[in-house]
């Protein structure tokens, strides 16, 4: 146990020590800060919903609707078309529109032309569209004997809500926010594994490019320099997700407060906005039900999740990296099995979030090489208990045989040179004697 | 009394076995040469006494009893295939061997600063590896096998890369631990290093044991019956006999070869008589080398 720690502890200390980690642990969150307010410049930029307009309205239903406030602006004028088509630019106008005077006022569709140098985007001429149909509805309305209230009853809005749930208003919020959490989730799974399940395998090529291997296990059983390993370096993960779990918080907070009203808060807000005219989306409703998740059963199951899927897939790297040597190449093949299952369980991801409860999301949760990144992804839709159980029982077991099947392949691996390894060598490798 | 003995030792790796019925005794407090060609089973051999591999059938003792891992610390192994952590630095890589090997942080760094300072190498505590020349890792390397003062120390080409300078540093340093108690398994190529440094020695080839013993023994058992003489004048033609014959002409003197169901006596008695005055009369036992070469090439 003793040489154990001591194997961890080298592990631990060789990598925290290192330049490149504390520039990595520090830089991320930087570089997400930075990606955000790049990001938010872009995004503002190309989506261009700011956008200047002006207008000729022959028809003068637009001219004299109420207009809602809103980041576009909208000026209009008297100009002949043509001249509005030559002079718009430089009236410091990014677009013009021309609204002809309809005599066919039924007809429910209307064509209105456009102009603009730079084409516009999608947001800002959808943005448009949805104006003008107001103001195009509110003109009916008025020319019509219907009384507004009347209108307005007309209107119905229904919320599909969960019957099971004993929680008011656990509906369709409840659905978007267990996609973001399952994205997010199956994501982290997704990088934990590839990123530490590499420096594991990384590890374990260093120690037998360097010859080292023979010198520790004549005074260290390999499994457990095996175990040290795969065990030191997802300290190291750790470390480094709990730095960035501080840290990108406290970054993000100082960059708004810096930046004040960002292109990307401006962005949120319009992005607010525009729900707010379609969903009756509600920020406070998000937050209450952020708060009735079942913390309580999604917390531990993916530290669960979390640490079995790393443990799994590090030990199956170090088997890898064991049997690779210095010969990359050759490792491509080998580390292909491995990669698989991660990179399916990844494209299963979207589906799984779709249908949390369908057959692929449950059959997924139950293979163990895909449960650690499939069932984390279903933990925010509330799953049977049993099933997360049974998920992570399964997952234990895999661990345990995994680390078994590893070691085999490890204690014979790191000895081993100058040898082409294929999978059938490899699985000579597991029934060897001691 | 042996540290070491091994009793039909056999390794099998899938279709190939590499070693195959071995038995033989480390004698408790000696310099013990593993002989044998490349492939011939010494490391398969090695790694089943470190415990880094099983014994498929067989047994190995330790100091009279059956090899277990708690006796893991009881052994030094300097393996051929060295090497050691590039980045680490070279007290913290020591310090890390030291304790794996049992030694508590007191002790472990004592004793090393000890070493150090006996290898004339106090100043690289803080060191990274990969600055140290070969030579020097070499010796960080030695410091590392004997740290925890192993009972039997088995050291595989502890010479490779070293210079005269520290190879002769190297080997009074083992000289030093067997007088103090420690059993030595040296396994090389180099038979003159053996003949200067072992007392017993086993020579394997195919995985099979070719001869075992004290060396001056091994030596006498393959010794050809061949003398070197030095005498003033010319050999009587008459004297060559049937009992001798003539191996070499040397400008000095003959080297002579004493038949079967003779001996060296009565060449020197014919000589006497003939009134020839022998300058020098010198039995030539065969070298390791011509031992290991004939007993190899015999089985090929």
């Amino acid at each position: 146990m003793n040489k154990l720690w001591l194997i961890i502890k080298r592990e631990y200390a060789i990598r925290v020590k290192k330049k490149s980690f504390i520039l990595a642990t520090l830089l991320t969150p930087l570089g997400m800060a930075a990606l955000m307010i790049g990001g938010g410049l872009l995004a503002g930029n190309s989506s261009k919903a700011d956008q200047r307009v002006l207008i000729k309205d022959d028809s003068g239903i637009v001219e004299n609707a109420e207009m809602r406030k809103s980041s576009m602006v909208m000026d209009f004028t008297d100009l002949a078309l043509d001249s509005l088509e030559k002079n718009y630019v430089k009236e410091g106008y990014d677009m013009a529109v021309y609204i002809p005077p309809f005599t066919d006022l039924d007809n429910k569709n209307h064509s209105v032309k456009y102009y603009a140098e730079e084409k516009p985007g999608i947001a800002a001429i959808e943005s448009l569209e949805r104006r003008l149909e107001t103001a195009f509805k509110e003109h009916k309305i008025k020319n019509s004997e219907i009384d507004r209230e009347v209108y307005d009853s007309f209107s119905t809005s229904i919320d599909m809500q969960d019957g099971t749930s004993q929680e008011d208003g656990s509906g369709k919020m409840t659905m978007v926010l267990g996609t973001a959490f399952g994205m997010i989730m199956g994501f982290l799974m997704y990088m934990v594994i590839f990123v530490y399940g590499m420096m594991v395998m990384r590890s374990v090529m260093e120690e037998k490019i360097n010859r080292i291997s023979e010198v520790m296990i004549s005074s260290v059983k390999p499994f457990y320099l095996m175990l040290g390993k795969v065990l030191g370096v997802g300290l190291v993960g750790l470390t480094q997700v709990a730095i960035w779990i501080i840290l990108i918080p406290i970054i993000m907070m100082v960059t708004q407060s810096f930046m004040g009203s960002t292109p990307q808060a401006d962005q949120m807000e319009q992005m607010a906005n525009i729900a707010q005219e379609s969903d009756n989306f509600d920020i406070g409703a998000m937050f209450t039900e952020i708060r009735s998740m079942n913390w309580a059963m999604i917390i531990p199951a993916f530290l669960a999740f979390f640490f079995g899927g790393y443990f799994m897939y590090s030990a199956l790297f170090a088997a890898i990296g064991s049997a690779i040597g210095d010969d990359m190449q050759e490792g491509q093949t080998l580390m292909l099995p491995v990669m698989l299952p991660v990179i399916i369980a990844f494209i299963m991801l979207q589906g799984v979030i779709t249908n949390p409860n369908g057959n692929m999301a449950v059959i997924g949760s139950m293979v163990p090489l895909l449960s650690p990144i499939i069932m984390p992804a279903r933990l925010a839709f509330d799953p049977p208990i049993w099933q997360v159980l049974l998920s992570i029982l399964l997952l234990i077991l895999s661990c345990v045989f995994f680390a078994w099947l590893a070691g085999r392949i490890y204690r014979v691996g790191i000895l081993m040179y100058g040898k082409k390894v294929n999978f059938r060598e490899l699985s000579k490798w597991i029934f060897y004697k001691g | 009394m042996n540290v070491l003995s091994l009793r039909n030792v056999t390794k099998t790796y899938q279709n190939h076995t590499a070693v195959n019925n071995i038995s033989f005794d480390v004698p408790q407090g000696s310099i013990f040469g593993l002989l044998g060609p490349n492939g011939a089973g010494k490391t398969s051999l090695i790694r089943m006494i470190t415990m880094i591999t099983g014994v498929d059938q067989g047994e190995i003792t330790l100091n009279g009893k059956r090899l277990n891992p708690d006796m893991i610390l009881d052994i030094g192994y300097l393996p051929e295939e060295r090497g050691l952590y590039k980045k680490m630095k070279v007290g913290e890589q020591l310090m890390y061997l030291a304790q794996l090997r049992g030694l508590t942080k007191q002790d472990a760094k004592r004793d090393i600063k000890e070493w150090l300072e006996k290898f004339e190498a106090s100043t690289w505590w803080n060191k990274n590896i990969e600055e140290l020349s070969k030579g020097m890792q070499q010796k960080i390397q030695f410091i590392a096998t004997v740290i925890h003062k192993p009972k039997l120390l088995i050291l595989d080409e502890p010479f490779t890369g070293l210079d005269p300078l520290n190879t002769n540093l190297i080997k009074e340093e083992i000289f030093k631990l067997n007088e103090n108690g420690a059993s030595i398994i040296f396994s090389t190529h180099r038979m003159e290093q053996v003949e200067e440094i072992c007392k017993d020695i086993v020579l394997i080839n195919n995985g099979e044991l070719m001869l075992e013993g004290e060396m001056n023994a091994v030596k006498q058992k393959f010794k050809e019956n061949k003398y070197s003489i030095e005498f003033d004048g010319m050999l009587p033609a008459h004297l060559k006999s049937d009992s001798f014959s003539v191996v070499e002409d040397t400008q000095k003197g003959l080297v002579i070869q004493v038949k079967p169901g003779h001996d060296s006596n009565e060449f020197l008695q014919s000589l006497i008589q003939e009134g020839i005055h022998i300058n020098s009369f010198q039995e030539i036992l065969p070298s390791l080398n011509d031992i290991f070469i004939k007993n190899v090439n015999n089985k090929i």
